[in-house]
């Protein structure tokens, strides 16, 4: 699903440049549930810019379901994004004047899908993350791990091949936490492909496969056996 | 991309800043409705101009006499000169292709009619048939005066309808009535008005020779007036005038030894450079009030640019949530773009529509003598409307292009 090879990337820092991911070989395949760990600064953030088509390396390639992602215009990326990607982030990232159904919808609106259809499938998937009740509320009258699932069920609606997640437990207390970790195992388990950046290795240790990042490279790389999340709410 | 969906987002969008909205809609309405008002009154002063022309036939060369200034062949200045019928005749002969109508002028303040009981002191002429189309004024009854009345030395008069009411307190009754003018009897032989109003109305045009007759002082003609034939433009029209006026007065300064230099002894003017003046500070105060009030307008719209400016950094991370879902650039483009020239078109229609009320009450309430009737036509309010949208598109168009490069990974960055 998600292929890497031999990635470079580096920022600019006025006359300093500033190597941060020196050569990463990485492959995920589909059905996958990935944490992605390091400290701050080990390109763990990077590493998933560009894999969310929102950066890009310089040097090595990337190809994501089979098509190499490279030098793409602004429409095209966007597009991709659309068909390949859904994100979960750390802060919500929803979109404040908008109720919960029309913040779902929104990638469906972005893929021309009718005002219909957009609603039946924005609630179908809404039902899922168990906040059906909630579809005409705005974020602001939702708590934290409803925002966070809202944002889960948008990632969704546009039925991507591949969930990038950057700590979408960040900002939420353990219970919580465990309860979105449940949510995304669900899906997974249902045969989304799913990435999920993370410092905290409780979260880490429930999905299928850590990934440890330092200083831009990899520095491990080991498949688990996941702690089921519900256990621990 | 004019779908209801886009409609949806931007109605949402305006619902949530209520305030900012309505602050950037009165940028623009008062723009519009300055420029529509300016433009209003532009209007109604080249009504109330085209008015003050209704005097007289607009075309109207006029021809005087003073005394001399210089001094020319052993004469001395300070002569008085006294233009003749021979004068006339000569213009009559000589130009008369291109002169459409023609009069002498023998006027004398303080005409003393007396009818009866009643009486007044009016402006007293001798003139020729063709004064009526002249002085633009018609008939209300009766006739003017004719040639026959010129040869004759009829003792006949044609008085202003103000006259009339003086004397006779109904006009409609003068016709066929005697009246003392100056202790000489005539006879009332029509009634005239003059679009030029009261003044105008107070005159006692007789036959030219009768006048000069009465005044004892034949062969005299006092000053000329003539109209000439009119050319294809405005211009040629002009300059024909210019032209005749300039060779005649050459002609009557030879005939009375005047010397060529000398401006005062013979005098003329035509109402056609007056016109034209009259037009070219009309066009002057349109191009002003179009200017006024599309600066107005540019500012009402920067207002506006610079407010979507706002909203678009205020939405930074709205958008690039947006083009983290999806969105493409044009998407982008289309949303602000679509929201700014809502907004101007919006606010700009509801500043058109009261300024047009405003013309429409307050203008027919104006009774001023240089602002007539102050209106805007529909094509003008089309052109604006034109504008207004293409204004909408121009104050959007930049912050929508900076929305568009709005980077996703920036926006979302955590603060």
């Amino acid at each position: 699903m998600i292929e890497i090879k031999n990635l470079h990337k580096s920022y600019q820092m006025g006359s300093n440049s500033l190597h941060v991911l020196k050569g990463i070989d990485f492959k995920v395949k589909e059905g996958e549930l990935v944490s992605i760990m390091g400290s701050s600064g080990s390109g763990k953030s990077t590493l998933l810019n560009i894999l969310g088509i929102l950066d890009e390396g310089e040097e090595g390639t990337y190809h994501l379901d089979g098509t190499l992602i490279k030098n793409l215009n602004e429409t095209i990326a966007a597009q991709y994004r659309n068909k390949f990607l859904g994100f979960i982030f750390q802060s919500f990232n929803l979109i404040n004047y908008k109720s919960a159904l029309d913040n779902v919808s929104l990638p469906l609106y972005y893929q021309g899908v009718n005002r219909k259809e957009r609603v039946e499938r924005s609630m179908h998937y809404l039902e899922k993350v168990g906040l059906a009740d909630w579809s005409g509320h705005l974020p602001s009258e939702l708590s934290g791990g409803q925002k966070q699932r809202v944002a889960i069920a948008r990632a969704l609606a546009a039925d991507p091949k591949v969930l990038l997640a950057d700590e979408p437990t960040g900002a939420l207390d353990t219970k919580t936490s465990y309860e979105v970790m449940d949510l995304i195992q669900q899906i997974n388990e249902e045969g989304k492909t799913i990435l999920i950046v993370t410092h905290e290795p409780d979260i880490a240790k429930m999905t299928k496969r850590i990934v440890d990042l330092k200083d831009g490279l990899i520095i491990n790389d080991t498949k688990i056996e996941p702690i089921k999340a519900k256990a621990n709410v | 991309m004019f779908n209801i969906e886009r409609w949806q987002e931007i109605f949402e969008a305006i619902g949530k800043n209520k305030l900012r909205t309505a602050l950037t809609c009165i940028s623009v309405m008062s723009g519009i409705f300055i420029l529509i008002i300016l433009l209003g009154i532009g209007e109604g002063m080249k009504n109330g101009i085209k008015k003050q022309f209704e005097n007289d036939a607009a075309s109207i060369v006029n021809v005087w006499s003073k005394s001399t200034s210089i001094e020319y062949k052993g004469l001395n200045p300070n002569r008085n000169i006294s233009l003749t019928t021979d004068d006339y005749e000569f213009a009559k002969k000589r130009y008369g292709d291109h002169i459409e109508t023609k009069s002498g002028f023998y006027r004398k303040w303080g005409g003393f009619a007396t009818y009866k009981k009643e009486s007044g002191s009016y402006t007293f002429i001798g003139v020729m048939p063709d004064m009526l189309s002249l002085e633009n004024a018609k008939l209300n009854s009766g006739r003017f005066i004719s040639e026959r009345d010129l040869e004759k030395g009829a003792k006949v008069v044609c008085v202003g309808i103000r006259v009339a009411k003086d004397l006779f307190g109904d006009y409609t009754i003068a016709e066929g009535k005697f009246i003392d003018i100056n202790k000489v009897q005539f006879k009332i032989i029509g009634v005239y008005s003059d679009a030029g109003g009261e003044r105008e109305d107070a005159n006692l045009f007789i036959p030219h020779n009768t006048m000069t007759k009465v005044y004892n002082d034949p062969g005299k003609i006092g000053s000329m007036k003539f109209t000439l034939t009119p050319e294809s433009t405005f211009e040629a029209t002009t300059q024909k005038a210019n032209k005749f006026l300039k060779q005649y007065t050459s002609y009557l300064k030879k005939n009375h030894n005047i010397h060529p230099d000398d401006l005062k002894a013979v005098q003329t003017h035509s109402s056609l450079e007056g016109a034209r003046k009259y037009i070219m500070i009309n066009v002057i105060i349109s191009l002003f009030f179009w200017g006024i009030g599309i600066l107005t307008l540019i500012a009402g719209i920067v207002g506006v640019s610079n407010i979507m400016l706002i909203i678009v950094k205020e939405r930074t991370k709205e958008i690039g949530i947006r083009k983290a879902l999806g969105a493409t650039p044009k998407s982008i483009v289309g949303m602000i773009l679509h929201e700014a020239i809502f907004i101007t078109t919006l606010s700009g229609f509801i500043g058109l529509f009261l300024s047009l009320i405003l013309l429409e009450v307050i203008g027919k309430q104006i009774k001023n003598e240089y602002i007539l009737n102050p209106s805007v036509d529909f094509n003008i309010a089309v052109i604006i409307v034109l504008l207004l949208i293409i204004a909408g598109a121009l104050a959007g168009y930049i912050p929508a292009r900076h929305a568009s490069r709005i980077k996703p990974i920036i926006a979302l960055r955590d603060e």
